[in-house]
C-alpha cells in the first residue's frame, strides 16, 4: 500500500498542472447557451492541440493511452483547476470508446478524429419516455429499407442534441425476439429533417436536455455498430466504459464545494452550532470516503482487471453527499440562497437529479444486491 | 500510487483468515463467550506467529511492521469476534512505542511484543478508566490529568466489569503514582486499530445477513429477492466499504504521512463506529426474530460493535474533532 504518487505519476501530474495553468481559458461566458457551447468547443480544440483530448483512448486512435491512475490524476487536476468541460464530452467518454471497441476500421477512420477535435458533436439516444431504468424495453423502431434503416420513435434526456452531428441511437430492429435481443446500436446523422429536437426544460429553469422525435429518419447500414441485434451488449459496454477516473475527480469537485460550504457556515455565524458541525463533519467523511473508495477500486482494477465492490458504491456516495451538502448550504444561506439564480439555489435544485441521472440510486442498489452480493433477482 | 495490499500484506491477511476461521469456530466463540474466558492454546499460537509484536520495532523484539499490517490483523480478529487480549495489548504497544522514553520502551515493549508480559490500555479518559484485559496484564497505560501515564498492573486497583460484550474482559482501573507518558500520538493509532476491528466485525455481520437473505423464504421466495431486504443489504455494503477505505487510509497515514493521521483517524473511527452499529442492527433486522435469540451468534457481534464504537471516542465526538480540523471556527 502506497498512496504517494510514483515519480512518473508525479511528473504526469506536474505536466498536466503546468499545461492547465498555461492554457486555462478563464471564466465561462454568462451570455447564453450558444456562447457557452462555443467556449467549450474552443476549449476542447485547445485540449486536443495539447494532446489532452481523449487521454484514455489508445495512441493509435489519437489518444494518449493513459493508465487508470493517470486518468484519475487528470480528472483531479481538471477539477482542481476548475477547468471547463470539453464540448464533446459524450463523444469522448462514450462514442469514441464504443467505436474503438466495436467499430470496423472504416468506422474508426470516419468517426474518431472529428470527436477529438470537437468538429462533430455527439449525443446519446438511449432513454425513452416509457423506458428509463428498464432500457431494454425501448420502443423506437428501425425498419430495414433501401441500403439502411428507417427509424421512428422518441428519445428523451438527450444532452447536446441541438449541437450534435451524431446520435448514439439504440433502436429495436426485431420485435419478435426477447427484448434484450432485438436491439441494434446505430450512429444516426442528426442533420436531417426527419429528426426533430425539442428542448426539455428542467426544474432549474434551464434546458440541458432535449427530446428527440424520429419520423422515418434514415441511417445507412454502414452506421451500425457491433452488428444487427447486438445493440444491448454494445450499449452496456458504453455505459460501463472508462468510468475509472470519475469517482476521484467527482470527489475533488465535492471537496471544493465543501470548502465553500464551510466558508458559508463561518460567514453566517453558524460554525459554533454543534448540529451544523456534525453535518459538515459527516460531509467531509462522505467526500473522503468517496475519493478513497474510488482510488481503491482503481488499484483493484489495475491489478486484476475488474473494479472491486467499493467501485459499485461510488455513484451512490456521490449523489448522497452532494445532495446533503446542497441541502445544508441552502439552509445556511437563508433567504439569499433561496433567490432564483443564486448559485446555492442552483446547486440545490440541480443536485436533485444526482440520484436519478446515470442510473437511479434505487437501480444501483438492485445492481449491488444482485451482482456484488449475489442476492436473488426479484424478476 | 497503489491503494492495495502488497504481496506480504496479502500473505499476512490470508494466514490470519485461515488460522482464525479454524480456531475461532462459532462453537468455540460461543463456548468462550458463555464462560467469559479466553483460549490459552490459541493465544500461544498467535504469540508464536509474532502477531502481538507486529507493529513494534525490531529492536524491542517486534516485527517492525506498521499500522497497515496491524489493521489487517485487527480486521481478521474482528471478523471472528475473537475473544483474546490482542487488541488491548496492541494499543498499549502503540502508545508506549510512540510516547514512551527509552527506559519505558526497553522495559515494557519486549514483553508486549512476545506476549510474555502483556500491556493493556485505557479505552476512555475517565478515572477510574475502562480498560480491556487489565487482569493478566503486566503494565497499564492510563489517563493522567490531560495526558497519560504508565503503571505496573500490580500497583493498580482493578475492578472487573461485566459489559454486554462477553467476548472480551473489561475492568475499571484506578491508580495512584502513574509514571507520566504522553499518550496522544499512540492513541490515534489505537483508534485506527479499533476501526480495523469494527470493519472486520461489520463485514462478518454483512455476510451472515446476505447468506440468510438468500436461503430464508417467506411468501414463497427468498427474502433477499425483496427490495426492502436487498436494498438494506446494499446499504450495509456501502457502509462497510466506506469505513474500510477510510480505515486503510488512516493506517497508511500513520505509517507514511504522520501529519495527516489525526484527521484520518478521527474520520476512520467515526465512520467505522457508525458502520458497526448500523450494520449489526441491520443484520438483526434481516434475521428477524431468530437474530434476537441467545442461541443465534449475531448478538456477539452486535454487542462488541456497540462497546467498541463507544470506546476511544464516540462517532459524535470524533465528528466534533473533524469539524475543528476542517476549519470551522
Amino acid at each position: 500500500m502506497d498512496l504517494t504518487l510514483t515519480a512518473e505519476e508525479q511528473a504526469f501530474r506536474d505536466e498536466v498542472r503546468a499545461w492547465l495553468e498555461e492554457n486555462h481559458p478563464g471564466p465561462a461566458p454568462t451570455t447564453g447557451d450558444q456562447d457557452l457551447f462555443e467556449f467549450e468547443r474552443e476549449w476542447q480544440r485547445r485540449l486536443h492541440a495539447g494532446g489532452w483530448a481523449g487521454i484514455t483512448w489508445p495512441k493509435e486512435y489519437g489518444g494518449r493511452g493513459a493508465t487508470l491512475i493517470e486518468q484519475a490524476i487528470f480528472g483531479e487536476e481538471l477539477a482542481r483547476a476548475k477547468a471547463p468541460r470539453p464540448a464533446n464530452v459524450l463523444g469522448l467518454v462514450m462514442g469514441g470508446p464504443v467505436v474503438i471497441a466495436h467499430g470496423t476500421e472504416e468506422q474508426k477512420e470516419r468517426f474518431l478524429e472529428p470527436i477529438l477535435s470537437a468538429e462533430e458533436i455527439w449525443c446519446q439516444g438511449f432513454s425513452e419516455p416509457e423506458s428509463g431504468s428498464d432500457l431494454a424495453s425501448l420502443k423506437t423502431r428501425a425498419v430495414e429499407t433501401n441500403g439502411g434503416y428507417a427509424v421512428t420513435g422518441q428519445k428523451v434526456w438527450t444532452t447536446f442534441a441541438h449541437e450534435a452531428k451524431w446520435c448514439m441511437l439504440v433502436a429495436r430492429t426485431d420485435p419478435e425476439v426477447p427484448k434484450h435481443k432485438g436491439l441494434t446500436y446505430f450512429i444516426c446523422d442528426m442533420e436531417q429533417d426527419e429528426v426533430d429536437v425539442r428542448p426539455l426544460r428542467q426544474i432549474t429553469g434551464e434546458a440541458e436536455f432535449n427530446e428527440l422525435f424520429f419520423e422515418d429518419a434514415f441511417i445507412p447500414a454502414e452506421n451500425i455498430i457491433g452488428g444487427v441485434g447486438n445493440g444491448w451488449n454494445v450499449a452496456i459496454t458504453t455505459l460501463m466504459h472508462e468510468r475509472a477516473g470519475l469517482g476521484a475527480s467527482a470527489a475533488l469537485g465535492l471537496r471544493q464545494a465543501l470548502d465553500a460550504v464551510i466558508e458559508l457556515a463561518n460567514e453566517r455565524g453558524a460554525a459554533a452550532d454543534p448540529i451544523v458541525r456534525d453535518r459538515i463533519a459527516r460531509l467531509k467523511i462522505g467526500v473522503e470516503g468517496l475519493r478513497l473508495g474510488a482510488l481503491r477500486s482503481l488499484t483493484q482494477q489495475m491489478k486484476v482487471g475488474v473494479p472491486g465492490p467499493e467501485g459499485s458504491i461510488s455513484k451512490l456516495q456521490w449523489a448522497d453527499t452532494h445532495q446533503a451538502m446542497a441541502e445544508l448550504a441552502v439552509e445556511l444561506g437563508g433567504v439569499e440562497a433561496l433567490k432564483s439564480g443564486s448559485p446555492w439555489a442552483y446547486r440545490y435544485l440541480r443536485s436533485r437529479a444526482n440520484s436519478i441521472e446515470g442510473g437511479t440510486s434505487d437501480v444501483l442498489r438492485n445492481i449491488i444486491a444482485e451482482r456484488v452480493l449475489g442476492l436473488p433477482r426479484l424478476r | 500510487m497503489d491503494f492495495g495490499f502488497s504481496d506480504e500484506q496479502q500473505e499476512i491477511q490470508r494466514t490470519a483468515r485461515e488460522l482464525l476461521a479454524a480456531r475461532y469456530t462459532p462453537a468455540k466463540l460461543r463456548e468462550l463467550a458463555e464462560s467469559r474466558s479466553y483460549d490459552d492454546a490459541i493465544w500461544s499460537e498467535i504469540r508464536e506467529l509474532g502477531w502481538p509484536g507486529i507493529a513494534i520495532p525490531e529492536e524491542y523484539g517486534g516485527q517492525g511492521l506498521g499500522m497497515v499490517e496491524l489493521v489487517i490483523l485487527c480486521e481478521e480478529l474482528g471478523y471472528v469476534c475473537a475473544p483474546s487480549p490482542f487488541l488491548s495489548n496492541a494499543i498499549a504497544g502503540l502508545v508506549i512505542s510512540e510516547g514512551g522514553n527509552d527506559t519505558q520502551r526497553a522495559r515494557w515493549l519486549p514483553g508486549i511484543a512476545s506476549g510474555e508480559a502483556l500491556g493493556a490500555a485505557a479505552l476512555d479518559p475517565n478515572d477510574p478508566a475502562l480498560v480491556a484485559d487489565a487482569e493478566g496484564a503486566a503494565v497499564l497505560v492510563l489517563p493522567v490529568g490531560d495526558d497519560g501515564g504508565l503503571v505496573e498492573a500490580k500497583e493498580a486497583e482493578i475492578e472487573p466489569l461485566e459489559l454486554i460484550d462477553a467476548t472480551r474482559s473489561y475492568a475499571r482501573v484506578g491508580a495512584r503514582d502513574a509514571e507520566p507518558m504522553p499518550v496522544e500520538t499512540g492513541l490515534y493509532r489505537g483508534m485506527v486499530a479499533v476501526a480495523g476491528e469494527l470493519v472486520g466485525l461489520s463485514q462478518k455481520a454483512l455476510e451472515m445477513a446476505v447468506a440468510y437473505a438468500k436461503e430464508r423464504e417467506q411468501f414463497g421466495r427468498p427474502i433477499g429477492s425483496y427490495q426492502a431486504v436487498s436494498h438494506r443489504c446494499a446499504n450495509m455494503l456501502y457502509d462497510v466499504e466506506e469505513a474500510r477505505s477510510l480505515t486503510y487510509y488512516a493506517a497508511w497515514c500513520a505509517d507514511a504521512e504522520p501529519e495527516s493521521v489525526m484527521l484520518a483517524a478521527h474520520m476512520a473511527k467515526a465512520r467505522a463506529s457508525d458502520t458497526a452499529t448500523s450494520v449489526t442492527n441491520a443484520a438483526l433486522q434481516v434475521f428477524g426474530g431468530i437474530g434476537f435469540t441467545w442461541e443465534h451468534d449475531l448478538h456477539f457481534l452486535l454487542k462488541r460493535a456497540e462497546v467498541m464504537s463507544q470506546i476511544l471516542g464516540t462517532a459524535t465526538q470524533h465528528r466534533g474533532r473533524v469539524a475543528e480540523l476542517v476549519g470551522l471556527g
